[in-house]
């Protein structure tokens, strides 16, 4: 399991220096703590780009080196200027939203481009010209989901739970409920929860059932989300489930019934079970080094090094530039040109660094994704 | 009958609370020392436990002898490394080393078993009994948490009541030096003390992961708080108070989410806890000791 | 006899004190002239800041815990409302004061006022109470600020302010702005936070700190601390004194937070919860209790050990663990003390001399 990380550290460094000068390319993310799932899985994901461009011996070669820290704000800060001691030209910004704003302003000041894989929340880009998103924006994947449920005509009645204390589930959470109404929507009953209360949901789904909720919206991670789906079975509540991109990963954790997800719908850009050749190389690579299956925040690791691969290529860069010079033909880079990802075609950025592709809708049959259109 | 059967939950819930709270509540007792790595040795167990279930296909009941063999390893050799060469040290000392403890439990759990979230399975299934035609229905996981809390208290009870190293014990908590005078290995007695503390932890992570089905590397760390928090409001030191204190904190905290808000149960629960301990500042069972001149 | 002695006392007191600012002072200097020659490292000099924050964390939080003998877990409570009430003072007074030091300042009082009133308010139950048991509620009220900034919004307009709890429901004009977002916390902070400031705060707490210490209040602190009985049988008035403890400690905190968050363009209620108190409690403690300076390098020590851990990537945090454990062997077992007092001169003369 972690010995494989130092290793393919080394590996990457000593393959990177094998073909000369590299690109200094730094993130940071929880990995450990809490949260280390998230920031494990997207350093994990793009390391293995990393290890694929580096592969093909291009001129385009990179040093990847993720920092620790630990899903806060003060130690993101503290990482990212180990970064900057470090000479990283091109950064990965913060894997987790708060530690995200935190650095983003950082990588504002110092001139250095940022693209984050999974920051989704809207503060981390607002006034920042040279800060990226690969994943959705918070606030678009609340209205998104309204959109698509009410559109679909999936049900009438909505409750929803969040938690209380995390910004992600509270941005989805606003726009969601600010805009199902003009879809349709009655939002019946809405309750949330928060770090040290997150075991028990009885009374939130009893106020749901009671309500009459057709449709629970689970704007969160998918760790409460499959105790809140054990104990509506328990109470026997069986409604229409609807969960963002944080809810991915939930047919991976070990042990898990999956007979519980049964019929759950989500909004999520990754789907490891896709057929198409990206997808399918992607999720080999990853399961033959970590023993895993890649969740969301994985395959946005690894298409944002495949991004500033594409980027690099086009802009003409060499290693030797600095870092505002990289900044800036960045800049043109990624609101001009359109990528093809693992968590999406037609890619494409908006001057303020919001990402706009399509989500997919999908809905777990048989214990796997099948797309919902 | 939804009053009931918030109720109902937060039994659950409490129970689940109580069951930490006892170890806690013992270790302060007799050792005087806030051990806040109690949690982490918990997970610890459900950890043991999940991996004797799930890899290697035990029955439970084994998984969690084994886990509790492992814990109590672990508790004597955490005491003997970390707490032993603390016993003259000022109490804070102590409770910080218990935090690096802690600290210790979890970083290491993070590099054994990944920060992946493993789901528990049950070591009873995930039944319950329903009563008025399924109006009512308490999960057997909940009957079986109560039981064993029950089960623990009462040997708790009888083993410091009427064992000769119960005695030992009771005489260490009452006055560490007249005991060592009295004949009585002080050392060996505290150690002995968390063997047990750190054996209940490995039980309780069995039964707080099969009710609430997520393990990670922090899964003890909150929950140990909150219990730490039942035992101090049940009268910090009392086993009977532990338990009592778990059950009330879980029904506050269910009702304070079901009645006043979903948002701050939190701050509901805890400024119960305050005004408790204004009009009872040793908590509901705890004695109050008289200070003397 | 007796006189001399007590004399003599004060005379190591004195230095004690002395030396304490020497350090700080010298420290300053040094850290200020390699900043600016940029002789010091982005990640050592982006640290310089919180660790003024959490050494005046610690310093405040001595008082409580090595002067009075009170154990808190709440500290990081005042040091968020502090950051908030901070930051929101400085967002307000943005248009008012375009100089920032000047604005950092006016913020900075606005924290130590707001959390001394914190204080206030919790110390009239918090300090019924004894031992483990205060400990246990100030825990409960760390977790209750948490919760209620956690559910709080702030927001100005032309209008003036407008709060609500739970859900933003403060409807603010067209051109308003919302300041502090429940779970968002505050976003966009502008970094007015310095070194120099950071240094200055210090040096202010040291002074008030050491001025209650060795005033007639001072020693009453420490008579209810070593004996509260017989501190009361002699007419010592322990609930003010406990009070006047509390709220100073809480104001110096709130001062810290906001340096703290001022510092970063982004805070959240959940940066202030029950491992922050204690993180500042280990610096207290590591440091030795009552030693102010000890606490000092304890706070700069224990925030620069996991930067410098960075090297041992994953095994980092579990390297930080067990540093954390042997510190606190070794200075608090009594044999391997001795062991390490021996190969200290400094120490000897000083048994010596006693």
């Amino acid at each position: 399991m972690k010995k494989v990380l130092v290793c393919s550290l080394l590996v990457l460094a000593m393959s990177a220096s094998a073909f000369g000068a590299a690109f200094k390319v730094g993130g940071t993310g929880p990995l450990t703590g809490g949260a280390a799932i998230y920031g494990t899985a997207a350093m994990r994901g793009a390391q293995i780009a990393a290890e694929e461009i580096n592969a093909m011996g291009g001129d385009i070669q990179f040093e990847l080196r993720y920092e620790d820290d630990t899903h806060d704000a003060e130690k993101a800060v503290n990482a990212y200027n180990a970064l900057k001691d470090w000479g990283m030209q091109v950064s990965l910004g913060s894997v987790t939203s708060k530690p995200a704003e935190a650095t983003a302003a950082e990588n504002f000041a110092d001139r250095i481009f940022a693209l984050t894989p999974s920051a989704s929340s809207a503060a981390v880009t607002e006034g920042k010209d040279n800060v990226f998103q690969m994943c959705f924006v918070d606030p678009n994947q609340g209205s998104a989901s309204a959109q698509y449920i009410g559109e679909k005509g999936f049900a009438k009645k909505v409750a929803v739970i969040w938690k209380n204390d995390d910004v992600y589930s509270k941005g989805i959470r606003d726009t969601f409920v600010e805009k199902a109404p003009s879809f349709g929507l009655e939002i019946v009953s809405e309750t949330a929860f928060a770090d040290g209360n997150d075991t028990d949901f009885s009374v939130q789904l009893t106020d749901a059932k009671e309500k009459g909720a057709e449709l629970v919206f689970l704007p969160m991670y998918y760790q409460p989300a499959s105790l809140i789906l054990a104990q509506a079975q328990a109470m026997g509540y069986a409604p229409k489930w609807f969960g963002v991109d944080g809810m991915d990963g939930i047919l991976t954790m070990e042990g898990f019934d999956k007979s519980l997800a049964e019929g759950v719908m989500l909004l999520t850009p990754f789907n490891a079970d896709a057929k198409d050749e990206r997808t399918q190389n992607f999720v080999k690579k990853y399961q033959e080094k970590y023993g895993e299956i890649p969740n969301q925040f994985a395959a946005d690791g690894y298409d944002c090094v495949y991004a500033y691969y594409q980027a690099l290529t086009q802009a003409k860069a060499t290693p030797d530039m600095d870092a505002e010079t990289l900044c800036q033909k960045m800049i043109e880079q990624f609101t001009t040109m359109t990528f093809n990802g693992v968590t999406g075609e037609n890619v494409r950025w908006a001057k303020n660094g919001e990402v706009s592709k399509d989500p997919k809708g999908m809905v777990i049959k048989d214990g796997a994704y099948v797309g919902l259109d | 009958m939804t009053f009931l059967n918030f109720f109902i939950s937060g039994i659950s819930l409490g129970s689940i609370y109580a069951i930490i709270a006892l170890g806690y509540t013992m270790v302060y007792g007799i050792a005087k020392m806030l051990n806040f790595a109690h949690g982490d040795v918990i997970m610890v167990g459900a950890y043991v436990c999940f991996y004797m279930v799930v890899r290697y296909e035990l029955p439970p009941f084994l998984g969690v002898i084994i886990a509790m063999a492992v814990c109590t390893m672990l508790g004597i050799i955490v005491e003997r490394l970390a707490y032993k060469p603390l016993r003259q040290a000022p109490s804070l000392a102590v409770l910080i080393t218990a935090i690096g403890m802690s600290y210790f439990l979890q970083n290491t759990a993070l590099l054994l078993w990944s920060s992946n979230p493993k789901v528990f399975p049950s070591i009873i299934g995930r039944g319950s009994f329903k009563l008025f035609d399924g109006e009512l229905s308490v999960s057997h996981i909940t009957a079986l948490t109560i039981g064993v809390c029950l089960v623990i208290m009462a040997a708790l009870t009888l083993f410091v009541g009427k064992t000769k190293m119960g005695k030992a014990m009771r005489a260490c908590s009452e006055d560490k030096g007249a005991a060592q005078l009295m004949g009585i290995n002080v050392n060996a007695t505290i150690s002995l003390t968390f063997a047990i503390g750190s054996g209940l932890a490995a039980v309780a992570g069995a039964l707080l992961c099969s009710a609430y089905p997520t393990l990670m590397p922090t899964t003890g760390a909150l929950p140990g708080i909150k219990a730490f928090t039942a035992a101090v409001f049940g009268g910090i030191g009392s086993i009977p108070g532990a338990f009592l204190g778990g059950l009330m904190l879980g029904v506050i905290e269910i009702f304070a989410k079901a009645y006043i808000s979903s948002q701050l149960s939190d701050a509901v629960v805890f400024g119960v806890l305050i005004v408790v301990l204004l009009v009872k500042p040793a908590g509901l069972l705890g004695k109050m000791t008289q200070e003397k001149v | 006899m007796t006189m001399r002695r007590l004399i003599n006392l004060k005379r190591v007191e004195a230095r004690r004190i002395y030396l304490t600012y020497a350090v700080v002072i010298v420290a300053y200097v040094i850290c200020q002239v390699m900043s600016s020659t940029k002789f010091l490292s982005s990640s050592m000099r982006g640290m310089l800041v919180p660790i003024c924050a959490y050494m005046v964390m610690a310093v405040s939080l001595n008082l409580v815990v090595g002067i009075l003998g009170e154990l808190s877990l709440g500290h990081a409570g005042f040091m968020s409302v502090g950051a908030f009430s901070g930051v929101a003072a400085a967002v307000l007074l943005q248009g008012i004061i375009p100089f920032a030091p000047v604005r950092l300042a006016v913020a900075m009082i606005v924290a130590a006022i707001f959390a001394a009133a914190a204080g206030f308010i919790i110390g009239i139950p918090v300090l019924r109470l004894k031992g483990d048991y205060l400990a246990i509620v100030t825990l409960a009220f760390g977790e209750i600020i948490k919760s209620i900034l956690n559910n709080f919004y702030l927001g100005v307009d032309s209008g003036g302010l407008h709060f609500s709890m739970l859900a933003d429901t403060t409807r603010l004009l067209p051109g308003g702005k919302l300041i502090i977002r429940g779970p968002m916390g505050i976003s966009g902070i502008q970094k007015i936070a310095t070194f120099p400031a950071g240094a200055i705060l210090l040096f202010i707490s040291l002074m008030i700190v050491f001025n209650l210490v060795n005033s007639r209040s001072g020693r009453a602190f420490m008579a209810i601390r070593d004996d509260r009985i017989a501190a009361e049988s002699i007419g010592l008035d322990i609930t003010k004194y406990k009070m006047m403890a509390f709220v100073t400690s809480a104001a110096l905190a709130g001062a810290a937070g906001a340096l703290f968050a001022m510092n970063y363009s982004t805070i959240v209620a959940n940066k202030f919860d029950f491992n922050t108190s204690i993180l500042i409690l280990v610096f207290v403690v590591l440091g030795g209790q009552g030693n102010m300076l000890g606490g000092i390098i304890a706070a700069a020590v224990l925030t620069i050990l996991p930067e410098k851990l960075r090297g041992f990537s994953e095994y980092r945090m579990l390297l930080y663990a067990i540093v954390l454990i042997v510190m606190m062997l070794a200075t608090n077992n009594a044999e391997i003390k001795d062991f390490i007092s021996r190969f200290n001169p400094f120490r000897r003369k000083e048994e010596a001399n006693s």
